[in-house]
């Protein structure tokens, strides 16, 4: 995001003019839904802000801000916005990728838009499928997945998106999924962090991968598998009832009951976004013996990169005068009299 | 095409009117960097010059190999010079890899100048030599000077207290002094370079100067007996101004920066480490004062992709690279060709397909340039002739990309990039600026923006992000005439593909008529070029039309679109003859738009054009 004065807008503000072209009941719209409310409440600017996606159907989220957008091609979304925000750093820059486009695909400008910290805030929609080219197996699909692509049953090992971001360098890491009502925060904090924010929001295909999140992002009945995570707050699930604490013989987190509400005695520990070691755990948390880490699981900024750019730019150019005929007669000259005659 | 015209050089007399050089040596023996302070110090004399850096691809090859030779050859003289000479005069070989894979090209009569203390056994072997060729009489068609050069190089640097490693490695300035004193050339220019460049180890660069004056002693010693004689090339009479040499690398970098304030715009440049285009993504390094911003991206598609970005916020995109990289481009290009946005692609050539030949020269991605895309998607393609030349098509690049709204291909090869000639340095105020203006009203009043509403050129108007009410969509979907918004319907398409085809078509109408470089307008036969085989073909139409062959040179700079004439030229001719460092390509592009027997006559050695080699072809084409 960028520190510019807030506008007063509405959600209606943010719809265009254009059918969406999404299945009835993909969970696309309750993200579409969740961005239109969070955008007024940030103060945002239509007109500086850009909405980059690559190909998709998430990738088709652009023509339903009514913003600015670019939709780009496939994978690539991270390199065009590296370049917008290179060349305008006030624009207020959001991508849209999927899991097929920004970790297949894209996965090296990921890595990349991740490593430099280019601020940006990166929406990856997770539905562990191609939609699009109609149901072959994406690279978050889990093993033994079912597509016209794998008749058996998919053999590859998925990636997990917020230890590719975290081991890619990223700077900010947060989950939400389509129809949480908590997804406006999680947005709403990757804004507000300086630098590449990286977002996993799962993201259910009604069509070719229905219902794979619903242990724990079903409308109802899931909470119990939801851990959401507060700085600097216990890590408690399951009404309150159930924590994850941290074993320091093994070195990892495991799950704790808790008994009348005394977290502490219970061993919880609190979350801390800047502890980079910590996030490392929560994002590799195997789901079904823990719940699913959802909310902030990591945010501790750094210096960005359009930032850093900009800096060395203005040093390098400091004193310097832009002179062409001095540029043209740069290194060693020579004059030639006025008597030659044109021998051409 | 050097004059000498006796045997022997020490002979020679009167002074020829041209001379042709090549430094040959291990590749890590300096030759690029001897060759580049030669062509310096002959620039500085006053001559027209062309140089030809042949060198491999690998970095440090193995010492001594056949395949680790670096070569710079220059062909300079008291005349225009255009290529950088068909066959050596001399030949500078430091070792006897360099002797054997460059003695084929030496002129019959031609000197060798060569280091004898690097002709031991241990050499000859990696060399394939079964005897010491200096000893054995295979030379005795050329005149011989060979002594030892690596000793009298030790024996020069000696009181700098050098290892033998270090001392060894002012070899090449010894050579080099040789030869200016062969010249007759101010080794001051020398002089000042290596205090500069050395200016944290004085002893390094006092050991260089000691090299390079002993080098330049020795000439005036031996020139008493043997081979070795001096010679003065008068300078060329060229028009007064300021001078200085470039290469096709820098000249890019210059014309883009010029095209890029002539536009009023600050330039990105989005780049990929690859040969032989990293030169141009270096020179920009250094320009941010001149509004120029680099990246060096994660790969080609990102270079490209950031560089539509940037475009796409304000910025006029700039990206570079040689065949295997704009490959990868491809699909960039398409999408920057649909939603319409300047862009300036840049491909130095080299020979392929695949990886090819890094560090050779070919024309070979022409059909890539132009048809090498999915879907019905034109642009723009120019073809840069010479060092020099580039500059003007970098700025004519930039021009049509802005006011087209179109990415443009700028094609230069290997050979264009690396070699260097002499540049009058133009006066920034004599081209026309043409500045670009964003669009910031709304062009459909009471209604949505328009970003595809297009003006008599066909070009839509350029919105920056950040402009207030003019917010819309643009993306690689087939878009709706005029809004811009999704739109698959049949109509629509054939409208769409129809208009951006138009636009590019447009272009040739204010291209101004094509052009005879040499010759007449009609004839018995036209030699039609395109890129960096101008120097060759226009000396060797030039030498055919003195001996009284009626024959032209016609030149295309812009090779998509051809310019409005091209066909109504071409058909003044009996014949067209298209020389080529491809199979056909530009053949095959002159047959399929203008329906004209254009003749093909190529040439794949990763080595530029001999003008001996045209002129045959010439003669043959006429006689038949």
């Amino acid at each position: 995001m960028n520190d510019m004065t807030p506008i007063e807008t509405t959600l209606k503000d943010w719809e265009t003019d254009q059918e969406v072209r999404w299945c009835p009941g993909c969970g696309d719209y309750a993200i579409l839904k969740a961005v239109q409310r969070t955008l007024p409440q940030l103060g945002a600017d239509p007109k500086n802000t850009v909405f980059v996606s690559g190909i998709g159907c998430s990738s088709r989220f652009p023509y339903y801000i009514e913003s600015y957008g670019f939709h780009t091609i496939h994978g690539r979304a991270p390199a065009f916005a590296t370049g917008i925000k290179l060349a305008n750093p006030e624009l207020d820059v959001w991508l849209v990728t999927g899991d097929g486009d920004g970790l297949s695909i894209g996965g090296n400008h990921l890595m990349h838009v991740l490593r430099r910290n280019l601020n940006v805030q990166i929406m990856l929609f997770n539905n562990e499928i191609y939609g699009l080219t109609k149901g072959q197996y994406s690279p978050t699909s889990r093993i033994g997945t079912k597509t016209p692509s794998t008749p058996i049953g998919s053999v590859d090992r998925p990636a997990q998106p917020c230890a590719f971001a975290l081991g890619s360098g990223a700077r900010f890491v947060a989950r939400g999924f389509d129809v949480s009502k908590n997804l406006p925060e999680v947005l709403k904090a990757a804004h507000a962090h300086q630098g590449a924010a990286f977002i996993e929001i799962f993201q259910n295909c009604i069509v070719y991968n229905k219902d794979v999140f619903h242990d724990f992002a079903a409308p109802k009945g899931a909470e119990d598998q939801q851990l959401w995570l507060a700085d600097g707050e216990p890590m408690l699930f399951a009404g309150g009832t159930k924590g994850l604490k941290f074993d320091r013989d093994e070195c990892c987190l495991k799950v704790v009951d808790v008994v009348d509400g005394d977290w502490e005695a219970a061993g919880v520990a609190c979350h801390d976004v800047t502890n980079r070691a910590l996030a490392h755990m929560l994002v590799e948390l195997p789901f079904g013996e823990f719940p699913m880490a959802l909310g902030v699981l990591y945010d501790d900024p750094r210096p960005t990169f359009e930032s850093a750019v900009v800096a060395e730019k203005e040093q390098a150019t400091t004193g310097k005068k832009a002179d062409l005929a001095e540029l043209f007669a740069r290194g060693q000259t020579w004059t030639v009299g006025g008597t030659a005659q044109d021998p051409i | 095409m050097a004059t000498l015209a006796a045997d022997k050089p020490a002979a020679v007399a009167p002074t020829p009117e041209a001379v042709v050089v090549r430094f040959a040596g291990d590749s890590g023996d300096g030759m690029q960097l001897t060759g580049g302070q030669f062509t310096l110090s002959t620039a500085l004399a006053g001559n027209d010059l062309a140089t030809f850096p042949d060198f491999p691809a690998e970095i440090r090859a193995p010492q001594g190999t056949l395949f680790g030779v670096s070569a710079f050859q220059i062909n300079f003289g008291s005349r225009e010079i255009n290529t950088a000479g068909d066959a050596p005069d001399v030949l500078m070989a430091m070792n006897p890899a360099a002797l054997k894979v460059n003695l084929d090209a030496l002129k019959p009569g031609g000197l060798i100048i060569a280091d004898t203390g690097e002709f031991t056994k241990r050499n000859l072997d990696k060399a394939k030599y079964d005897s010491n060729p200096i000893e054995d009489g295979s030379l005795a068609k050329w005149d011989v000077l060979a002594f030892d050069i690596s000793a009298l190089t030790i024996e020069a640097v000696k009181e700098f207290g050098l290892g033998n490693k270090d001392a060894l490695r002012c070899k090449n300035m010894w050579t080099l002094g040789l030869a200016l004193w062969m010249f007759d050339r101010d080794r001051q220019p020398i002089v000042d370079w290596l205090n500069a460049k050395f200016a944290k180890s004085p002893e390094i660069a006092g050991a260089n100067i000691a090299a390079l004056n002993a080098g330049h002693a020795y000439g005036e010693t031996a020139e008493i007996s043997g081979p070795l004689k001096k010679l003065h090339i008068d300078p060329w009479p060229t028009p007064p101004g300021l001078y200085r040499t470039i290469t096709g690398a820098e000249a890019v970098s210059l014309g883009l920066v010029a095209g890029a304030q002539l536009a009023g715009l600050p330039m990105f440049f989005g780049g990929y480490p690859i040969t032989p285009a990293s030169a141009i993504l270096h020179h920009l390094a250094r320009l941010k004062e001149f509004g120029v911003t680099t990246f060096q991206a994660e790969d080609e598609i990102a270079a490209i992709c950031a560089a539509i970005g940037a475009s796409y916020a304000g910025q006029l995109g700039v990206t570079s690279s040689s065949g295997p990289g704009i490959a990868l481009k491809g699909e960039a290009m398409g999408l920057a060709i649909i939603t319409e946005l300047p862009l300036v692609i840049v491909n130095s050539q080299r020979g392929g397909p695949s990886t090819g030949l890094p560090t050779k020269t070919e024309q070979s991605d022409l059909y890539q340039a132009v048809y090498g895309r999915n879907g019905d998607a034109p642009l723009p393609v120019i073809a840069a002739r010479s060092p020099a030349d580039v500059f003007e098509c970098a700025i004519e690049a930039c021009r049509i990309a802005v006011q087209y709204m179109t990415p443009v291909i700028l094609l230069t090869d290997g050979y264009v990039a690396n070699a260097a000639e002499p540049w009058k340095v133009p006066d920034p105020n004599s081209f026309e600026p043409f500045p670009v203006s964003f669009q910031t009203e709304n062009n459909n009043e009471g209604g949505h923006v328009l970003p595809y509403k297009r003006d008599e050129k066909g070009a839509r108007p350029w919105i920056k992000p950040g402009t207030p009410e003019l917010m819309h969509r643009i993306g690689g979907i087939e878009k709706h005439d005029g809004t811009g918004n999704i739109d698959y319907d049949p109509a629509n398409h054939q409208a769409m593909t129809d208009a951006r085809k138009a636009k590019i078509d447009g272009i040739a109408k204010e291209l101004g008529p094509q052009g005879v470089t040499l010759g007449e307008e009609g004839g018995k036969l036209a030699v039609v070029g395109w890129g960096s085989t101008f120097g060759p073909i226009r000396r060797a139409v030039d030498n055919c039309r003195k001996k009284g062959m009626d024959v032209s040179h016609i030149h295309f700079r812009h090779v998509w679109p051809l310019p409005a004439n091209s066909g109504e030229l071409l058909r003044k001719y009996d014949k067209v003859l298209v020389p080529e460092m491809n199979t056909g390509q530009f053949k095959t592009v002159l047959r399929d738009q203008l329906l004209i027997d254009a003749k093909p006559f190529n040439k794949v050695s990763g080595q530029p054009f001999k003008i001996a080699e045209l002129e045959a072809a010439i003669e043959k084409m006429l006689e038949e």
